[in-house]
């Protein structure tokens, strides 16, 4: 019964985790006729223009940087402020409703923010700039902002509480105040957690589909301001994936999924080595 | 650090509460706004009377009931297909695993925790190609590869919030079976487990929920915009999210898009609901909530 039940799940484990190296395979193979040759890097830098024959992803790699940088630049802020407010310098009960609101966030389905986002924050950004559709670069990322300010603020605030009680107290004991507390105690005492948060949050920004493919436009173009619509590399897949399976178009989106499934991967790798470099100085 | 620099950090503190806030009032305000007065049993069924709908004695055609039959029979599959697998891993991870193995595993369960869901519903289109082509001609994207694929996508977080419950468990816990004198699986079944089962119950409840809010995935595995109630695994279904994300972009009068909204508030609701029994279940809810990617 023991060695049974053992093997079972030992059994488990090995599937769920080869399913993760099966993902990868598949990708592989289904975009193997792109790949062979080492067209990959190829792929990577080409413009995209089926009646000349390129299938390149640029614009769209272009596309998920640009839209998830933004997105960090303003979610970043917004975060810090928000989680230096719950752990620090809110009341108590402020600071509780703000972190319950925060947590339901994360709760929020995308669908639903690309829907509003749609609806009300589209039109505001054409009545704003007086120009285009409003489904652009911006709108994309301030909504992808919307989504991803949730990870990293808690994040944040887990690591602001991490700092020892005592430290803070010998502060206090010093003299020093609230905001001197935060700035020369707290942050120097939670790199591991604002670091951790602000990659896996850039990976979730990344690997978003719903948010830019429902604002961002998706014309196929390397966006020249942040004004102008863009495609990213999720929406690619979602957008293409009806075409006739042995064109060339239907290949690009599997190297589309390859690029996000070892950009997402380098992105575990990073938080790992965060971990592994703070853990030690820690001891 | 002069007085006003200090006074500067707390005000622009305040100043992001105060927009973040404002930002998910406003769009949980609009959504409500919208879409409140079309929430009814109207919306769901259509012309037709609820038990007639809910016996299946007709269809509905200008209802949301196909779809969140389609979203339930979705969800409850790929919940069906993950827990086993995910708890014995998890169970394992945190019982059997060591050292390097661990270490393997834990890193495979990290990457595909990251894997976008886009990728895992390609990945899903690719694996329904390919049994298309070798195994029976009967299979293309449906409810049933959707399933197998949204199981992929919250794998990973039952295998998590299994093995974290099951290590948090304090160090005296873990002897007093075995200094009595259970064997390694007795003290699993009868005292580890039944004592993880509120942090193991909150990180499924996550799972459901990421099953059904997740759009990226059922877009590319078989979810469309008509389909009817599922007869069987095997053929195409309809799922809310997928109904919003279709109306945002092809209504065709004002109905149909208040009807969105008033899919929204639903899918909204639902989700919201199962993030509170997650988060009364157990208090340490962030983890699983900041691992979905």
């Amino acid at each position: 019964m023991e060695k049974i039940t053992e093997r079972i799940l030992t059994a488990s484990a090995l599937i769920s985790a080869f399913i993760t190296v099966l993902i990868f395979a598949f990708l592989l193979i289904f975009g193997l006729p792109l790949l062979q040759g080492g067209q990959w890097f190829g792929l990577l830098a080409q413009p995209w223009s089926p009646r000349e024959g390129l299938y390149g992803i640029r614009p769209m790699l272009l596309g998920t940087v640009y839209i998830s940088l933004l997105g960090m630049a303003f979610a970043l802020p917004l975060s810090f402020g928000c989680s230096a407010l719950i752990s620090v310098f809110a009341p108590r009960r402020f600071g509780g409703f703000l972190r319950k609101v925060v947590q339901l966030m994360t709760g929020v389905p995308t669908v639903v923010y690309g829907f509003v986002g749609i609806f009300l924050l589209v039109p505001m950004v054409r009545e704003i700039f007086q120009g285009g559709s409003g489904m652009c670069v911006l709108t994309a990322s301030l909504m992808l902002a919307v989504l991803i300010s949730p990870t990293l603020i808690l994040f944040f605030v887990d690591g602001f509480d991490r700092v020892p009680r005592s430290y803070l107290n010998a502060v206090a004991a010093l003299g020093g105040n609230e905001a001197q507390q935060f700035i020369f105690v707290i942050l120097p005492n939670a790199w591991k957690s604002v670091l951790s948060g602000i990659v896996l949050a850039f990976g979730r920004a990344m690997g978003d589909t719903l948010i830019a493919l429902m604002i961002a436009g998706n014309a196929v173009q390397v966006p020249g301001s942040v004004l102008e619509s863009a495609r990213t590399l999720t929406a690619h897949i979602a957008l293409v994936i009806a075409s006739d399976y042995d064109s060339p178009e239907f290949k690009s989106i599997f190297a589309c999924g390859l690029t996000l499934y070892l950009f997402s991967t380098m992105m575990v790798v990073l938080i790992r080595s965060i971990g592994a470099i703070f853990g030690r100085k820690e001891k | 650090m002069s007085r006003w620099m200090e006074r500067t950090m707390i005000v622009f503190c305040w100043i992001c509460g105060l927009v973040l806030l404002a930002a998910i009032a406003t769009i949980f305000g609009y959504l409500l706004y919208q879409g409140l007065g079309t929430v009814n049993l109207r919306l769901i069924f259509g012309n037709i009377s609820a038990v007639d709908a809910l016996l299946l004695r007709k269809h509905v055609f200008a209802g949301l009931f196909p779809a969140m039959v389609g979203t339930l029979a979705v969800v409850t599959l790929s919940v069906g297909f993950a827990i086993p697998v995910g708890i014995a891993s998890g169970v394992y991870m945190a019982e059997y695993a060591r050292g390097g193995v661990k270490w393997v595993l834990g890193f495979c369960f990290d990457i595909l925790a990251g894997v976008p869901s886009i990728v895992i519903g390609l990945f899903g289109f690719a694996l329904a190609i390919f049994l298309h082509r070798h195994f029976s001609a009967g299979i293309y994207p449906s409810l049933f590869i959707s399933s197998l694929s949204l199981a992929v996508l919250v794998l990973p977080y039952i295998i998590r919030s299994t093995q974290f419950a099951l290590e948090n468990l304090p160090a005296e816990t873990r002897l007093i079976a075995v200094a009595l004198g259970a064997t390694k699986l007795q003290n699993i079944v009868y005292v580890l487990i039944p004592k993880s089962l509120s942090g193991i119950f909150s990180g499924v409840i996550l799972a459901i929920g990421r099953c059904a809010e997740d759009t990226a995935v059922i877009l590319l595995t078989g979810a469309v915009a008509f389909a009817g109630v599922p007869k069987s695994l095997f053929v195409q279904y309809e799922a809310l999210p997928f109904y919003i994300y279709y109306i945002s972009s092809q209504y065709a009068n004002q109905q149909e898009l208040s009807s969105g909204y008033g899919a929204s508030i639903i899918l909204l609701l639902i989700c919201a609901l199962l993030f509170f029994v997650a988060s009364m279940t157990q208090k340490g809810v962030t983890y699983q909530a900041l691992y979905r990617a």
